[in-house]
Formats: structure tokens, sequence, C-alpha cells
């Protein structure tokens, strides 16, 4: 009952998104009062049904309802209940519906408090979600219908992918579709401009806070990703540059250009067909990445159930959202009214170099992914991994560090660099002194000597634009925006240091060895079976100890999953603020003894807590500027009122 | 800027869809199958799965008798949905052998219980090394196997009800 | 100071530096997929056209059966990864993935060391039951033919 009852919901909704793109085409031909002011309605109804729909096909899941199909492939009772709940969306199809759901909330959302675009820019804007929203509903009741019912029912589950039972899963693809969302909020908001031929200040302040939640999201959800990814795969990697994990990296570079270049619309009223631009490629990347990784023209290490159909199906959809916009762009760009000009050296001098250097690592990170389908059309087979990922990427990144420095001292429109001279120098000398520093006390390479000089310099200058300033009365923006730069600084070393300072050991113990690696020493005492609600294991208990200090125990596993059988290394950390000691259980030989693999990581978690310095910083510059837009409508408010009494 | 430089995006995105298209229009060639058929059947002898029926071992197909070799497994959804066909079959006078993936004797004892059992054999694949050696990658899969044991058709995923005459006519070609 | 720059000058001043930027990573980028990218040999072609040591490369084939062999310091593994046409001795050490064993499909990323060995940095074995490493599921229907039989003798 409950599964019809969804489905019922999310035809609705489809039928309520179709009536809201022919309603808003209609309203931005010829105006159309009457018409206009069904429109949002119709979003938040759309909706509230979506939700309804999801709703639904979690009240599944949660009460196991094996008749449904979806629930009997991808749960099965032993699971912890979190996981339980997590299989709705560790899917293909629930995957798709939470999509939507959040995809239409946040349609609905706008629809009830966004009011200052003109009305035509925001129905246009909404019968563009529809449009996109319409494709998604129609993916899942035509190709992939979540609630569809098995007659007779199962009697077992089949399981969900041990390797996405981990409580890291749980939350990570629903953190990404919200970042995808935003964008395609942005999207719509971009294409609506364009249909109108409004790229103004007020658009871009509307389209903002979008672009700094996804943006949010996107980071929160890369970071995550990669922490998951370090400890689950046992490999003491934290990036792979895997396809996975590319088709995430994509869209974060694009909506950190637009999230630039429409800080400049709105402050300055520049670089307006340039955003629309990055709006329509940052929406883009976002379904190319699903397509890439829901296709399997890729394999990965972490890629769900590949199935061509339904890459075609997205591949489709794809085509047909980008393909209409970049032809409206076509149409349309020519004819959007030139902004304000500025000057090569000024804050959006500095902004622009910023975008196109992040283009530029798009179309690297893009062009490295796509390399082996463009040779396998030639018959032959490569891969392409770290070894051209890492230096090329760096090549680009390192120096817009540098930019990155100096632009937020820079003033709008015309500055020159006599006039912030005394900080340069300070920089300058930051960065030699730290290289020479590190160059004396360490033989590293090449790239982690540079990351770590302008990791030092960078921390100092991403708090410069403070300097001689109210500290109390700077803006919560400006304190958003020095908190994400020093995260990219305290990310930078986490990495350099990683890479230059890692010690790795693998070795045969028998119980009672000790091992020494670099500052610990690690003994094994047992090697025990455990038991888990699905899986049997064999448990190590290795005594650690910090350069004499007490020792602590660490207990690294090797899992095998019942249903579906599968076997998996769990990793033991332990985490000191300068670094990690990593763990992993391997096999036992013949004589008896078990393989060990342990790394010592100086300064590995420092990647993580960057990513989350930066998501910190884009919360916080998201509420100041949505609490300034409250204030200034509240203020707008008040003046209409009081020339009302007036009159 | 120029009109035409316009469309440059366009024209990129296009040269993109064409460069993914191209791997999901092309018919995979992952016809592990299709190699197969006409071979014999490899040297393998697996356990019983359970105590009530035997094992199977490649000498038990040689004895002229054409049959179905399935490959099923408690824990698999479709193998479930495919039970009532296969009962047809063996109603119909057809041989079955299975070829348990995977499995404990206490779930599959329950899957026949709930199931029926249409087989006449079934060998334990704990390791998947069998289904691997005659070219089957997923379950459930059928084999149409002849009186020499050679393997002359491959059916993959469920048998639904309109399959069950194909596959009759599959075991009447084999025994000629 | 500064020379000021009609605005219509700074704007091709910037547009400049975009399309420098874009050469320069598409050059960039173009050199390195030549020279970085990793190509997938099966040891028939590994021996008749031999890569150069220490190019990083990936080698697909069967583990031969018994021709697994552990080091004394027993972590160090050596077998065979054969085609059905021809076989390469493989090293590695480190954990092997769970359903690595003779007679098991594998990939292995690494170089081949100058005395015709090849030694893996990573092996990428079969993952699950519904899962062959992608490059095997080309291999010409000789070569599987071959490799099937060979691994289930």
């Amino acid at each position: 009952m409950i599964a019809e009852l969804g489905l019922a919901a999310l035809w609705l909704a489809a039928a309520l998104a179709l009536l809201q793109l022919v309603c808003g085409v209609m309203v931005v031909r010829r105006d159309d009062a009457a018409l206009a002011s069904v429109i949002r309605p119709l979003a938040v109804v759309q909706g509230a049904l979506a939700a309804l729909a999801f709703g639904a096909l979690l009240l599944c899941f949660a009460r196991f309802d094996l008749s449904v199909k979806l629930v009997a492939m991808n749960s099965r009772d032993a699971q912890p209940l979190i996981f339980q709940i997590a299989g709705t969306w560790g899917n293909h199809e629930g995957s798709m519906l939470m999509w939507v759901t959040i995809m239409s909330l946040a349609g609905a959302l706008i629809a009830l408090i966004e009011r200052r675009v003109p009305e035509r820019t925001m129905i246009a804007t909404l019968a563009t979600q529809a449009f996109v929203g319409l494709g998604f509903y129609a993916f899942l009741l035509i190709a992939s219908n979540p609630f569809e019912r098995l007659d007779p029912p199962a009697q077992q589950g089949l399981g969900l992918n041990p390797a996405l039972q981990d409580i890291g899963l749980a939350y990570h693809p629903p953190t990404l579709y919200f970042g995808y969302v935003g964008l395609s909020v942005a999207f719509s908001f971009a294409v609506g401009a364009l249909i109108t031929r409004q790229v103004t200040p007020a658009f871009a302040r509307a389209m903002r806070p979008w672009v700094l939640g996804a943006w949010i999201f996107l980071t929160l959800g890369i970071t995550a990703g990669s922490y998951w990814a370090y400890y689950e795969l046992g490999w003491g990697g934290w990036w792979f540059w895997d396809p996975t994990e590319n088709a995430s990296l994509m869209p974060w570079l694009a909506a950190t250009a637009l999230l630039h270049s429409v800080s400049v619309l709105a402050a300055r009223d520049a670089l307006r067909t340039w955003t629309i631009m990055l709006g329509v490629v940052a929406f883009s990347m976002s379904m190319v990445g699903t397509f890439l990784v829901r296709s399997g023209i890729l394999t990965s290490v972490h890629a769900f159930a590949i199935d061509p159909e339904r890459g075609a199906f997205i591949l489709g959809l794809l085509a047909l959202y980008v393909g209409s916009a970049l032809v409206l762009f076509a149409l349309r760009a020519g004819t959007v009214a030139e902004g304000e000009r500025f000057a090569v050296t000024s804050r959006e001098g500095a902004l622009v170099v910023n975008n196109v250097v992040l283009c530029a690592l798009l179309a690297i990170v893009l062009v490295g992914t796509l390399y082996p389908l463009v040779t396998e059309a030639y018959g032959v087979r490569v891969s392409v991994g770290p070894p051209y990922f890492t230096p090329v990427s760096a090549l680009f990144f390192l120096p817009m560090l540098v930019v990155l420095a100096v632009g937020p001292l820079l003033r709008w429109r015309r500055d020159s660099l006599e006039r912030i001279q005394r900080p340069l120098v300070l920089f300058f000398a930051i960065a030699v002194i730290a290289l020479a520093g590190v160059w004396f006390n360490s033989s590293i390479g090449f790239l982690p000597l540079v990351g770590m000089a302008l990791a030092a310099m960078l921390a100092v200058a991403s708090f410069a634009p403070a300097q001689g300033r109210n500290l109390r009365r700077l803006p919560l923006a400006v304190w958003g925006m020095m908190i994400a730069h020093f995260g990219i600084a305290v990310a930078l070393f986490g990495m350099a240091a990683d890479s230059a300072f890692t010690v790795e050991k693998l070795v045969a113990a028998k119980e009672g060895d000790t091992v020494e690696i670099g500052p610990w020493l690690a003994t094994l005492k047992t090697v025990e079976p455990v038991a888990g609600p699905n899986w049997t294991a064999l448990e190590a208990t290795l005594a650690v100890s910090y350069e004499g200090e007490p020792g602590k125990a660490l207990r690294p596993q090797q899992r095998s999953f019942w249903a579906p059988a599968q076997k998996t290394s769990e990793s033991a950390l332990l985490t000191r603020w300068n670094g990690q000691l990593y763990t992993v259980l391997g096999d036992q030989a013949e004589d008896g003894r078990w393989q060990l693999r342990l790394w010592w990581k100086p300064f590995v978690t420092w990647i993580w807590y960057g990513g989350i310095l930066i998501g910190l910083g884009g919360l916080l510059a998201l509420i100041g500027r949505v609490g300034n837009d409250l204030k200034r409508r509240h203020a707008q408010v008040r003046i209409a009122r009081r020339k009302r009494t007036a009159e | 800027m120029t009109r035409w430089k316009l469309w440059l995006p366009l024209v990129l995105f296009a040269g993109f869809c064409a460069l993914v298209a191209w791997p999901l229009i092309r018919p995979p060639s992952t016809d592990v199958h299709s190699q197969l058929i006409g071979k014999p059947l490899p040297q393998f002898a697996l356990k019983p799965a359970n105590s009530t029926l035997p094992g199977i071992a490649t000498a038990d197909f040689r004895d002229g008798k054409p049959r179905l070799l399935n490959v099923f497994a408690s824990w698999c959804v479709p193998c479930a949905a495919e039970a009532p066909q296969l009962g047809e079959l063996q109603r119909q006078g057809v041989e079955i052998v299975g070829i348990d993936l995977r499995d404990h004797p206490e779930d599959l004892a329950q899957f026949l219980q709930q199931n029926g059992n249409p087989f006449a054999r079934i060998g334990a694949d704990d390791i998947g090394a069998v289904q691997l050696g005659i070219g089957s990658s997923g379950v459930p899969e059928t084999f149409v196997i002849d009186g020499k044991g050679v393997i002359r058709y491959q059916h993959i995923g469920d048998i639904r009800a309109e399959d069950v005459p194909m596959l009759l006519g599959k075991l009447k070609d084999a025994e000629a | 100071m500064s020379t000021r720059l009609a605005p219509k000058h700074q704007r091709l001043v910037l547009l400049a530096i975009a399309l420098v930027v874009l050469i320069a990573a598409a050059l960039i980028a173009a050199w390195g997929l030549r020279s970085q990218a990793s190509y997938f040999y099966v040891p028939s072609d590994l021996i008749a056209k031999p890569p150069a040591p220490g190019q990083a490369i990936r080698l697909g084939g069967m583990v031969q059966k018994g021709s697994l062999k552990t080091d004394a310091d027993g972590v160090t593994i050596h077998f065979m990864v054969g085609d059905g046409k021809a076989h390469v001795p493989v090293s590695y050490s480190g954990i092997v993935p769970d359903l690595f064993t003779e007679g098991s499909g594998v990939v292995a990323e690494g170089r081949l060391a100058p005395g015709g060995t090849f030694v893996a940095d990573n092996l990428l074995a079969k993952h699950d039951e519904n899962y062959v490493p992608r490059e095997l599921k080309d291999m010409t229907e000789a070569q599987k033919q071959a490799a099937v039989q060979e691994t289930t003798k």
C-alpha cells in the first residue's frame, strides 16, 4: 500500500512539473497575470509530493518490505537499522529519487521566498527547474521505478554491498546530492536570466546563496569521500584520481569558479555572460559526474553496478539540458548588454585569473578522465592515474595560490601593486624563509617543498585582508573568505607533509614480534576471530607506543561478510595532533606469520581539517550574505510602509 | 565577441557527447558465453550442497541424456522468481541439476522448502570456480547440456514463463 | 606609476592571459597524457614489443596454476601471469586483494624490471562475481579461450 501511495505521489509530482513548465513557457512568451500567479504554488505542491514519494520509499526500507523489489535487492534483515535506511539511497533508483526530491524541494523554497529578481525572470527560472525535474521524473517512472513490486515477495534480501556498509557512506551521497541540486538551481537561474536578458546584480544576489550552499556541500562531500577512501580501502592513500573521485572534483572546481564570478557580478556588475556560462558548466559537470559513475563506461574502485541503458538515459538528459542551454546561450549571449569595465590590476582582474586557472584545472581533470575513452576508440587501452594528474594539476594549482594571496588585498575596479607593496614583500619573505627552512632540514621532493612554502605564505596571507580593520565590524562574509583561504593553506600543508614524510612498512610478524615504524613501536599481541551482526572477522591486537609514551591498542580486521559473500579489510588508525598511525592486517603466510602493513603519516589529518575549514568559511559567508539580504529586505519594507503612511 | 565564438561551447559539448556515446552504443564485447557454446564442460566435481541430494561431476553429464544446468543461490532474488518455471520444466520430464553458489546449507534447505525442489542433483560451488569455468558471470543462469556433456545453449537471467517452450525446444534439439 | 591603459586594452590583456593559460593547459595536458598514461598489456604483447624498463604500465592476464610462491620475508610473492600464448614472471610486495588466487584473473600495475620480471606496485583482482577487470573483457576470443582452459585444467 505504501509503495503504491509513493508511486502515485511521484506521478502527480511529475504531472505538476509538466504543468509548471507549460504555464511558465506561456507566461514568458506573453504575459498572463492569472497564469503567472499559479506557478509558485505549483512548485510548492510539487515539492511536497516528491517529498511524500521519498518518505514512502524510506518507510518501505525501514519496515523491510520484501515485496518491494528495490528493498529485496538492497537490504537484509541482519543489517543495523542505519544501513537499512541508508539502503534507500545506496542504489541507483533510490538515489535518483532522492536527487529529484531535493531538487523539487529547492524549487519550492525559491518559489516561497525569492522576491528580488523580476517576476518574469523568476517564472522562467521556475519553468527551467520544472524542465530539469521532468527529465528525472521520466527517468524514474519509465526506466527505473523504485516502487516496483516483487510477486511473490522475496523471503530474504540480497544485502547492501558490504563496501557500502559504512557510516560515512550513509551520509556521503546525500551530501553530494545537496551540492548537485544547488548547482541545478544556479543553472535554472542562469537560464532564466538568459531568457529574459536580465543579467543583473540582483540576479547574482539571488543566485549566490545557492552557489554557496552547493559549494559547501560539495566541499564537505569531497572531504568526507576522501577520508572514506583513505580508511576503507586500506591502501593508505587519500586521493587516487579515480573516475569517481574526479566526478566529484569537477563540479567543485566549476562551482568554485562560479562562486567567485558571481561575487563580481553582485558587487560590480561585471562578467555577466561569463557567469551565465559558468552556471551552465557547473551544472553540466555534476551531470557529467553522475553519468561517468553510473554508466560504467569508466571502471573505478567504487562504482555502482554498471548499466549501459541507464547511462544512455542520463546522457540523453545531459544532452537535452546542456545542449538546449548552450543553444540558448549562443543565441542570446550576444544580446546581453556588456557589464562594467575594470583594470587588470584590480580585484576583478585577480578573480578573472582565478576563474581562468580553475577552468584550466577543470579541463585538465576532464581530459585526463576521458582520455582512456579516446584511445579506446583507436583500440589502445590506457589508464591515466596520479603520474599525469598530480604534476599537471599542481603546475596550475600552485601558481594560482599566489594570486589567491594577493587578490583579496586589491581594490575593486582599479588598483596598483605599489599600493600593497609592503604585504607583498612580507609574503615573499615568508615563502622564501619557509622554503629555505624545509630545504636545509630535510631532503624532500620538489612539489612538496614548494607546497609547504606556499602553505606557510598563504596561512599568513589569508588573514591579511583583516589588517588595519576593526575585527568586530568586519563582515561575516569577509571572515568566511579568510577562513576558507586559510583552510586551503592547512589542507595544502597536510598534502605536502603526507607525500614528503610518510613512512611505510610491510612485514610478516608472528605473535609477540615488534615492528619499528618512524617514531612508533608496534607489537603484535594476538590474532583472534570476532563476530559482528552480519560478518565474522579475524582481528589483530597491536600494542603501539609513540616515542616511549604509554601504549595504546589498535585492532585492524579482515572482515568476511556473508550476504553477499565478500571480504573487506578494516584498517585501524591512531590519531595524534601531528599525524596518524595506519595499520592493516593481511593474510596468514604458510609458516603462521601474519602480514602487517603499517604507515606513519605525519600531519595527514590536516588535509581533512583544511577541508572542514574551507566548508566552515563557506558557511560563515552564507550566513553573512543571507543575513544581509534579510536586513536589506526589512529596510525596504520599512521605507515602503513609511512612504505609504506619508501619502 | 563575434557570434560564431558563442557556438564554441556547444561544439565542444557535442564532441564530448559523441565521445561518451560511442562505447555506450557499440555492442559490448562481453559475450563470454558465446565462445563456450559447442564446447564440452570443463572437468569438475562439486560436493553435495545438502544431505539429501548427490553432488555433481562432469561424468554425470555423459549418459546420453540432455539436461538443464541451473546456476542459482538462495540469496538470489530472481532465482526465487524463476522457481515456478523450473518446477514446470521438471513436470514436463526435464532433468535439472543445480550449481548452488556461495551458500549455506540451512539457507538452501529453507529456499528449497519455500520454492519447491526441481533439482535431481545440487553441487555446492563455494568459491565460484566452476561458475567461472563454464563462462557464467552471474546468477541465475541456465545451460542446456547435451548427452555428451557439451554446452548447447546459455540462458542469462531468470527463466520467464514465455522462455519455457523455447528451453524445451533447445533440449529437443540437443537430443538430435 | 603604471601607465593607464584604455579600458578596451585592459580587456585585451585579460583575454590574452586567459588564452595563454588555456593553451598552456592544453599543451601540458597533451604532453602529460602522452608520457604519463600507463598502457595496458597482455603477456604476449609484453613479450612481442616490450616497453622501456621503468615505464608505468598495466599487465592483465590469468595467474597460472602452481606458480605462486612466497619469499622468506613472508610478504613478497612471485607468480606467472599468462594469456594462453605467453607468460610473464611477476613479483609483488604487499597484501594481496581478497579474491586473488591461482587461476584468477588479475590486472597488475607496475613496471618491467631490466631482467624481464614485472614488478607490481598494486594488484587489482576480480572484485566480486559480477566484476571482471575491464581490460580482461576485451581479450580476444582465442586468448580468453586458452586462459579459461588453462585455469580449469
